[in-house]
């Protein structure tokens, strides 16, 4: 017989694409979404998709949204495939978020407190019923009803607990951060870079890993201090000004936990902090995040460090998803070659088992 | 296909592709050693060759002839997306041709043509750490490796002749290169493990999502882990190529039917044309 | 004992926090000695085994080793390479838990072959053979060399451990509890084991042990330690039998009412 070896790789690749092309379009009979439509209507999915491609673009990630299929993973790749791509002008400075224009400010540890509780845009307290109404294109909604703008402060929660003594103060450093998209991470990592990984982190497998923390595997005796989302300022110095200008606004998410320290031999008992901290409106992420940044501190507190929560190593190496994925999915490629070995040695050590048997 | 205005030639910008080249440069000095790099986001997924990439971004010029193979073959499909990726970045001529390569990238397999001074083999690497199956922790296996502390690698093998009565490593086979450092091959076969000894080309490692780079430059001893009275043995499938006869190339199984058909064919598929070509032009004359 | 001697530390101290764990001590041993270190929990004696072995590092003072062309190594100035490969040549470590000192996933000849491979043995009927005599002397069933530690008992494990250990003639070697973990009549089998095994190889050997039984069989010198401090020391049986300070006085006792 006779045999042909497989071939035309090259025109079935383009064959497939065209067939992606065509089922990411959908029904032509469909409208198409606009990228404005995705920005608007699909806001959260645009904000992991930022948060987890490191990249503070709204545009770019709703069309990496669009491009995906709505897979936000995908899409995240797409983003930080881009961005790879981009000149790096400069560091900003640390954005304040004590200065944040607040959309929402919660603290689950004090009833009130200066500026008080704002509940803002929240899933929270909705009833999870499908909603049939938004299934029938309709009005949009009235505009909700506004407070007159007040402009009281809003001093952050750990603050408060800071100017009794009672929060363990972090570290101030003027020391240029790590930059784990320029340099390999290395270990242990400092807290920097852990936050950094962190922040681009998957939001599932940080929130897996802070709800184990939660469940025993690690000493967490957390309490949400603050959660703020809204707008803050991102300055620049520029090299020939010499002083700050700023260049635009940006929304994040942060999330201060505050968590219980029995004190050690050269510390006494307060509370400590893990911090959140994310792109757009990421509430979940936020306090997975801070949950997994205070467990990852066991060392430093002493702390025994025996849950997958607490291991540096484990936790930063697995949390991107973009290598994840690559990784998982790399198991489709061909592995013929290493196959065939496989075949081979399991074929040969069976014939001696075999042999052996039969002796 | 959508233009490529706006990216620099061969996608990375010309800082990061010095950086790599430093990278390279301590590789090839220290010869085994992996070097940890600033590996940056491609557009193609971990696990895919983004390693391999970055490395040959760095070192192609307009020159250059690249060859990419996955399985030993040109024709695979991530073997062409990542050639397609490079002629359609770098503009760079490609070809299917071993010999007439001065870059071959490479997945699983080196060729069986033998390589020839001033040709360079980039493999890409998923796990660079030889001993990351023993040891998962990169703190422990840094210091084992500064240590030249390789009794677990033993260790295992130790443990495969006593279990299966010889070594059960088929492929990704440990290395000690110029005698220091223990090295991953990479998934290649175990089969091609004595082709990377004292290789006239430069060999350069690529792990993108493991971000380290290492290198054997050429003519540097690599030898294969084994035991004195169980030395090294590369293996095939105990066949000729149902195509150009080759006994000697390692060879791919085909499954032919339902009914147990199996034939074996050439998994370098350069090498198999030109030796059906040979034949050919043999019969002719 | 006219040689020089094989380890010696002077003026040891070390401080946890605001506790003094070894406070000002020197010992010297010398080659072929088994010395003995007593004391009770929290006497800081599995400390000084750690900073004589160099996993500890002291605040103060200084550890030399003797090595075989008679060169004085700083223990703690050697750097990490130097030392690890003291720990797989000339030295060998005896863990109360055999699981710190065993690879459980490993079978029994792998764990014995380790410590050979580490310094280059690459003959596999070899390295069998060796493991295969180490089974025996250690007294474990040569039938069991591809079993795993982890289906043998804890008294089969402590002799596996010492048997890893003792493969490559070490010239030295630290024990902590040996006989820690175990019941009373296995304890007792060991120590006639290690007895014969240290007589036949001439080693030396530091011994940390809350057990003065163990101590007084195995151990030709003493070290009382209280508080960090070495408050006592001679020939075993002359401090045994007519200690001078008041807690060993008081150690002695406590057994002789136990």
């Amino acid at each position: 017989m006779a045999y042909v070896a497989v071939k035309g790789g090259e025109q079935a690749i383009e064959n497939a694409h065209a067939w992606l092309a065509e089922v990411r379009r959908g029904d032509p009979a469909v409208p198409e979404l606009s990228l404005a439509q995705i920005e608007q209507q699909m806001s959260l999915a645009v904000d992991r998709v930022m948060a987890e491609g490191s990249c503070y673009d709204r545009g770019l990630a709703a069309l990496a949204v669009k491009q995906a299929r709505g897979d936000l993973i995908e899409a995240a790749f797409l983003l930080r495939a881009y961005r790879t791509t981009l000149p790096r002008f400069g560091a900003s400075l640390p954005v304040d978020t004590g200065a944040m224009r607040v959309r929402r400010r919660i603290s689950a540890t004090y009833k009130d407190l200066p500026g008080g509780q704002v509940l803002g845009p929240t899933f929270d307290y909705t009833h999870r019923l499908l909603d049939f109404a938004l299934a029938a294109e309709g009005e949009p909604p009235p505009p909700a009803p506004e407070a007159p703008a007040e402009e009281t402060a809003m001093p952050r929660v750990t603050g408060i607990l800071a100017q009794e003594g009672l929060m363990a103060p972090e570290a101030q450093s003027d020391a240029e951060p790590g930059d784990l998209t320029r340099q390999p991470l290395a270990f242990p990592a400092d807290r920097s870079l852990r936050l950094q990984a962190l922040a681009r982190g998957d939001e599932g497998f940080l929130l897996a890993l802070g709800y184990s923390t939660q469940r025993g595997y690690g000493n967490a005796h957390p309490f949400v201090g603050e959660i703020r989302m809204g707008e803050v300022s991102v300055e620049l110095v520029p090299p020939e000004l010499g002083f700050p200008i700023e260049i635009g606004e940006i929304t994040v998410t942060e999330c201060q936990m505050v968590n219980q320290f029995a004190g050690s031999k050269t510390e006494p008992p307060q509370f400590t902090r893990g911090y959140g901290l994310v792109f757009g409106q990421g509430e979940r992420k936020a306090m997975a995040m801070a949950l997994v940044d205070r467990s990852l501190r066991s060392a430093e507190l002493g702390e025994e460090a025996t849950a997958p929560a607490q291991q540096q190593e484990f936790v930063l190496y697995h949390c991107d998803n973009v290598e994840a994925t690559g990784f998982v999915e790399h198991l489709k490629l061909p592995h013929y070659v290493d196959f065939q070995s496989e075949l081979e040695k399991v074929r040969q050590m069976r014939a001696t088992a075999m042999r052996e048997a039969a002796e | 296909m959508t233009s490529t205005a706006g990216y620099n030639f061969a996608y990375l910008d010309e800082n990061t592709k010095r950086m790599i080249r430093r990278a390279l440069l301590k590789a090839v000095a220290i010869p085994g050693h992996q070097v940890p790099f600033g590996s940056r986001e491609m557009p193609l997924p971990y696990g895919w060759g983004t390693g391999g990439i970055q490395v040959t971004a760095s070192i192609i010029g307009p020159d250059d002839t690249l060859k990419v193979i996955d399985q030993g073959a040109d024709d695979t499909t991530n073997a062409v997306s990542i050639r397609r990726f490079f002629a359609r970045v770098a503009g760079v001529a490609t070809t299917e041709r071993t010999s007439e390569a001065s870059i071959i990238q490479t997945r699983h397999r080196i060729p069986e043509t033998p390589l020839r001074e001033g040709q360079i083999l980039v493999y890409q690497v998923p796990m660079p750490e030889p001993l990351f199956r023993l040891e998962p922790r990169v703190t422990e296996t840094k210091r084992m490796h500064a240590l030249a502390d390789y009794g677990l690698m033993h260790v295992k093998l130790y443990e495969d002749i006593a279990r299966h009565g010889h070594i059960a490593i088929s492929y990704n086979y440990p290395v000690m290169v110029n005698g220091r450092y223990l090295m991953a091959p990479s998934p290649i076969p175990a089969f091609d493990n004595p082709k990377m000894d004292r290789m006239p080309a430069l060999q350069l490692f690529g792990a993108g999502r493991e971000k380290r780079i290492y290198a054997v430059p050429p003519y540097t001893p690599v030898r294969s882990l084994d035991f004195e009275d169980h030395p090294f043995v590369p293996i095939r499938a105990d066949a000729a190529c149902a195509l150009c006869g080759s006994r000697e190339s390692y060879l791919d199984e085909v499954v032919t039917d339902d009914r147990g058909g199996r034939i074996f064919v050439c998994s370098d598929t350069d090498y198999c044309r030109e030796r059906q070509a040979a034949r050919r032009r043999d019969a002719a004359e | 004992m006219t040689e020089a001697p094989l380890l010696e530390a002077s003026g040891l101290s070390l401080r946890f926090g605001a506790v003094p764990a070894l406070d000002d001590v020197s010992l010297a041993i010398w080659p072929g000695e088994v010395v003995a270190i007593v004391g009770e929990s929290g006497s800081g004696k599995t400390t000084l085994l750690r900073v004589l072995s160099g996993l500890l590092r002291p605040d103060a003072g200084q550890v030399t080793y003797r090595d075989p062309e008679g060169a004085a190594l700083p223990v703690h100035d050697m750097g990490e390479a130097a030392l690890r490969r003291l720990m797989r040549t000339d030295w060998g470590f005896v863990h109360q838990n055999p699981r710190d000192g065993l690879r459980m996933g490993v079978s029994a000849g792998g764990n014995v072959g380790e410590r050979l491979m580490a310094v280059g043995a690459r003959h596999y009927g070899s390295i069998r053979a060796e493991a295969l005599a180490w089974l025996e002397r250690v007294e474990i069933d040569p039938a069991r060399i591809d079993d795993l530690p982890r289906t043998f008992s804890g008294g089969m494990q402590q002799r596996l451990q010492i048997a890893r250990t003792l493969v490559t003639r070490p010239r030295l070697v630290f024990m902590d509890e040996p006989t820690g973990g175990l019941d009373v009549s296995v304890q007792a089998r060991l120590l006639d084991l290690i007895r014969a095994l240290v007589a036949d190889l001439g080693l030396a050997v530091l011994l940390v042990t809350h057990d003065i039984a163990a101590a007084r069989l195995l151990a030709h010198r003493l070290l009382v330690m209280r508080h960090g401090q070495v408050v006592e020391q001679g020939l075993t049986d002359r401090v045994l039998d007519d200690p001078q300070h008041e807690y060993t006085q008081l150690l002695v006792a406590s057994v002789l009412a136990a």
